[in-house]
């Protein structure tokens, strides 16, 4: 067999398989080259600057750039080391250089991260540094009793690098109590694992309620005669081309305490002018407003699949004496499992990085974890916003391959 | 779906709460869409039905949220309308303002993102295209990650572009460049699906036949394929548009005052105080939407034509 | 082809048209003030200079100062930022210094030195107002209305969902003062453990009625909509829904906390020099009393209040509806600076902690 495909050759006597390999390789080549274009922009605009945001989750040099007199203490000496004089002696350097260089509220921010209510303590330190006296260890101590506790130095001693875990650990509420261990936060103080089992519950029940309401109408899409159905299917699309806000606005105007349903109940009686229903400004407001923005993406990919589904199955069923509801069961919804799960999957991934719904109609209780990021982005919290968008995105990652694995994107359909 | 013969009562039941249903689920879809549209015309600042609009009678109806698109944000909004005050609207009224900035992102955005996208789904479509999975992935990604985590890399990235290679090359925040290449990056996806699902149905012997017959490549794909696959090009840049026409969160993040789009102007009308000029935005938006959507189906359905694919 | 480049082309050339010249652009808060400075100081700075200037909005510019600061990115000019925020903005070295010399003279021909009110000018600050946290209620609701800061906390006798601004500073000082401690002891009891344990206290007799606010023109348009019974505010912001809008709104000055409010130029800021023009401008007498007549803050210059002020309606005198009027100052707390400056990001934190506890 090798000899003889070997002994091929083409018309100017280059061996065939030479010949055929090369032929693919500029194929391949000519391929790549169509998308190198388009993978060099998604790389410059849009996967290195999410990466180099990334990188912030594990790198802020608040502290160590503003304490190179500190640091230095730091890495001469050993975790567990009781400070000494020359330690109180590099952190008042280090605060007289800060209130110079105006780097203290920066550098108090940092350990403030760490260990919550510690800021002011270097501010106003370093309000008074130029004027302490040594022994530092006791003018320090003087100044207030916290500079003596090891919390607050295990605290400036993980800051001193600028590489740090620390705001992972913030991000699953975990903070290192005074012996370095990793523990939780107490109960009260508990905000992210939460927000982030609320931001996936959410999206669950969003995912549900697109499902329970998309399903009759695909199918009813998907039985009709094709006119009829085309027709109807204007219906679904039209919302999902027309604008994110203008949709927003519509619901605000329809559930707001004075909107257009709330007043229909009043005038017809059903509920009084004073027990108006709050639908809008709270978790249901970002429930109901959700499903009706990511509808159409579960219609879609429904529809496709009951389109294919021969009806000659369900008439077996029946003829063989199953009733309607056993066909529907075993029959039917068996071969709609691909379209729900194409359709659910996609509902959940969006809504799960969802931002805008939830700032305009969440209220306080309707906010998922995006907003969370917006809120310490907007506080210059960057290496938290960091923490949290990466942990957002391994989420949405793993269920993007997921959707890759069972679905396929290339399986995706926009109407 | 008609109702079987054999149907015994309980089915004829229902097949009446279910057709009920369904009614009331397209309902829940359209109705938010077009309340707003006579609400924008209410002749009173409140967003629910006036007693004056329920009885028809013209007094409950106005154009002034119209009209205050026009003159929100003029220099002298009060004289009289003659060429000068239309020119004091073109260059000053906040909406105006916004709407221009909305184009001309929208237009160069859908560009970029139409041009690259076609070149790669070409390349996408190829048989020997290596690796095409996870490209077709990353390429896709920009629709799947959360907006907010874009936003938040790009705006420390556009603050110094050049950080990553150790230089200081001024900025794209507050840039229409910036905005554009942010909303091109996001309309990305949608031209790859878009003109893929064309490609698909695409008959490779088509350019072959035409290879063969003495055709170079350029002029094989402008004369044969271009044609054929521009149904799916055009949806593709709809898409590419729409995206940018209604992208707020990018804007939120890099964009300037200078780079006001529509969006961004709803989006402060909506947080601070919905006045009924918000609504009447939304109507003109809804019938560009609705516009949009005629033009899709159109090219849908032309697209299925010559290519020969009959609807399934 | 031809018609695709002529396109673009057109496109181009809307687009860069405007970005062509240097442009100022002013960060403020949005609505009635925001309203209020562009009528004072944008607009008239335009027509004196010819320096294009923009007005843009945020729910509070200081955050945004800092982060563009931080960022190498700073596309605001100048900013309106409160007084603590100027002051700890300032400290972290994230503002432009002011040179106080180089403000002018009052229109009396008093030095500025001495016609700005006390603490007026600082480091990295000019106040253009003293604006007031008060709280406001619907007086067709309630026709006795609530006459203390006892009564937000009372859900009983005034029952109705409450409005509070989304963020720890004057919530606190306004849950102590509810729960009967006068202004002159607010601040040393929020400095103890004991003390905010106690406003937080009060404030979790409130907090499943609360609907929080940010942006500052948000608050009236819930007491207008009816979703709120009552809601803390700044003050002009209720003043310019009532009087304006003619809406039946009463502000209740006890326990009112008052404050500077202060243009600043971020660290970097792309124009500074003309930044600095524009704050000279705005924060003379004209361009203060230009600004008090369209919202009820008063002028931080003693030039600027000889004459009587009249709102832009022509009938309202103002003096009554400012928050340094002698009959609204009975209860009145000055906010703390210097409390703020150190405690301002952990109490925030603690705030926000407390508000995603169930």
């Amino acid at each position: 067999m090798t000899d003889i495909s070997s002994s091929l050759t083409t018309a100017d006597g280059r061996p065939l398989k030479a010949a055929l390999a090369a032929a693919q390789a500029r194929a391949r080549r000519k391929a790549f080259l169509l998308v190198a274009p388009l993978l060099l922009f998604v790389v410059v605009t849009f996967i290195l600057p999410i990466g180099q945001m990334l990188q912030r989750s594990v790198y802020h040099d608040g502290f160590s750039k503003a304490a190179p007199n500190l640091s230095q203490w730091f890495s001469a000496n050993p975790e567990g080391t009781v400070p000494d004089e020359a330690a109180y002696a590099a952190l008042v350097a280090d605060l007289v250089q800060m209130k110079k260089d105006k780097t203290v509220g920066e550098a108090g921010t940092r350990i403030n991260y760490t260990l919550p209510g510690t800021r002011s303590l270097f501010t106003s330190a370093a309000r008074k540094s130029e004027s302490l006296q040594p022994p530092y260890k006791e003018a320090m101590i003087a100044l207030d009793a916290e500079w003596g506790k090891a919390e607050l130095w295990g605290a400036m001693r993980s800051s001193a690098s600028p590489w740090t875990s620390d705001f992972y650990l913030i991000a699953t509420d975990r903070k290192r109590d005074s012996d370095g261990s990793v523990v939780m936060v107490p109960e009260n103080q508990r905000i992210y694992i939460w927000l982030f089992a609320k931001t996936f519950i959410l999206s669950g029940v969003i995912t549900f309620v697109c499902l329970l309401l998309a399903f009759p109408i695909a199918h009813l899409l998907a039985t009709l005669p094709m006119s009829k159905s085309n027709l109807l299917m204007i219906l679904v699309l039209l919302p999902f081309w027309t604008s994110l806000l203008v949709r927003t606005t519509s619901w605000i105007v329809l559930l707001q305490g004075q909107g257009v349903v709330n007043n229909v109940l009043v005038s017809l009686g059903l509920i009084g002018d004073d027990g108006r229903i709050a639908m809008i400004y709270n978790q249901t407001g970002t429930i109901i407003v959700m499903t009706h923005i990511l509808l159409p993406f579960m219609v879609l990919p429904l529809y496709s699949v009951m389109r294919t589904i021969k009806p000659s199955y369900a008439r077996a069923a029946r003829s063989l004496g199953a009733t309607s509801w056993t066909t529907f069961r075993r029959i039917y919804l068996p071969q709609t499992l691909p379209g729900m799960g194409a359709g659910a999957l996609l509902v959940f991934i969006l809504a799960v990085g969802y931002y805008i719904t939830p700032a305009l109609v969440g209220g306080a209780d309707g906010q998922l974890i995006s907003n969370l990021i917006q809120f310490h982005m907007s506080k210059s919290n960057w290496s938290l916003a960091a923490a949290l968008s990466g942990m957002l995105l391994v989420g949405v990652l793993l269920l993007y391959w997921l959707y890759d694995r069972l679905v396929g994107i290339d399986k995706l359909k926009l109407g | 779906m008609a109702l079987p013969v054999y149907a015994d009562p309980l089915e004829r039941i229902w097949y009446y709460t279910y057709h009920a249903i369904c009614v009331a689920i397209f309902l829940f879809l359209i109705a938010p869409i077009l309340i707003v549209i006579p609400l924008s015309f209410n002749a009173e600042p409140y967003f629910t039905f006036t007693q004056k609009m329920l009885t028809l009678d013209p007094e409950g109806y106005s154009l002034r949220w119209y009209d205050l698109l026009l003159t929100f944000g003029m220099a002298a909004p009060d004289v009289p309308r003659d060429s000068s005050w239309w020119a004091d609207a073109w260059a000053n009224a906040h909406w105006v303002k916004a709407a221009k900035n909305s184009v001309v992102i929208g237009f160069w955005s859908t560009i970029v993102a139409t041009v690259l996208g076609t070149l790669a789904a070409l390349g996408l479509a190829r048989n020997e295209m290596p690796y095409r999975r996870v490209i077709m992935a990353v390429l896709i990604s920009p629709m799947i990650v959360p907006i907010i985590i874009i936003a938040t890399g790009l705006f420390f990235f556009y603050s110094n572009p050049c950080s990553v290679i150790g230089m200081e090359c001024g900025r794209l925040t507050s840039t229409y460049t910036g905005v554009v290449l942010a909303h091109a990056t996001l309309g990305i996806p949608f031209v790859i699906i878009t003109v893929t699902a064309t490609l698909i149905g695409f008959d490779q012997s088509l350019s072959r036949a035409a290879a063969s017959l003495g055709a170079s490549p350029q002029r094989t794909f402008f004369k044969i394929m271009l044609p054929l696959i521009l149904p799916g090009v055009v949806s593709g840049a709809l898409f590419a548009f729409v995206t940018s026409f209604d992208e707020v969160v990018a804007v939120l993040f890099i964009a300037g005052p200078e780079q006001q789009t529509i969006p961004r102007q709803m989006w402060n009308g909506i947080r601070e105080s919905i006045s009924p000029a918000i609504l009447s935005v939304a109507t003109i938006l809804v019938i560009i939407s609705i516009l949009l959507l005629a033009t899709v189906e159109l090219l849908r359905r032309r697209s299925e034509r010559i290519r020969g694919v009959t609807p399934q | 082809m031809k018609k695709i480049l002529a396109l673009t082309t057109a496109m181009t050339v809307v687009a860069f048209a405007a970005s062509a010249e240097t442009t100022l652009t002013v960060m403020s808060w949005g609505g009635a003030y925001g309203e209020a400075q562009t009528e004072g100081h944008v607009k008239p700075f335009i027509a004196k200079t010819g320096i294009n200037t923009v007005m843009t909005d945020a729910d509070n510019p200081a955050p945004v100062i800092k982060s563009q600061v931080e960022a190498g990115n700073v596309t605001i000019d100048v900013a309106s930022v409160e007084y603590a925020d100027a002051i700890r903005l300032c400290d972290e070295g994230l503002l432009e210094p002011i040179d106080a010399a180089a403000l002018p003279a009052g229109a009396d021909g008093t030095p500025a030195a001495d016609d700005f009110l006390p603490g007026a000018v600082t480091e990295c600050g000019v106040s253009t107002d003293v604006w007031a946290n008060v709280f406001a209620y619907d007086s067709s609701k309630f026709p006795e209305g609530p006459t203390t800061a006892a009564d937000f906390f009372d859900l009983e006798k005034f029952p109705g969902k409450r409005g509070l601004r989304k963020g720890a500073k004057a919530v606190l000082e306004l849950a102590l003062m509810g729960d009967g401690v006068p202004a002159a002891e607010v601040y040393d009891l929020l400095s103890t453990p004991e003390g905010l344990d106690r406003a937080f206290a009060k404030l979790d007799t409130i907090k499943k009625d609360v609907i929080w606010w940010e942006a500052g023109a948000q608050a009236p348009q819930l007491l207008a909509d009816g979703e709120v019974a009552m809601t803390t505010a700044y003050n002009g912001r209720i003043f310019a829904a009532a009087i304006n809008e003619g809406k039946p709104f009463q502000i209740v000055w006890d326990g009112q906390i008052y404050e500077n409010e202060m243009y600043v130029v971020p660290k970097g800021a792309p124009n500074k020099d003309t930044a600095m023009q524009f704050i000279q401008f705005a924060t003379s007498t004209e361009g203060l009393r230009g600004q008090a007549q369209h919202i009820s803050y008063g002028p931080s210059r003693k030039s600027a209040m000889k004459e009587e002020l009249i709102f832009k309606d022509g009938k309202t005198v103002m003096a009554p509806h400012l928050p340094t009027s002698p009959d609204n100052m009975k209860n009145a707390l000055l906010t703390s600076a210097d409390f703020w400056v150190d405690h301002d990001a952990e109490l925030n934190e603690r705030f926000n902690a407390w508000l995603a506890a169930n």
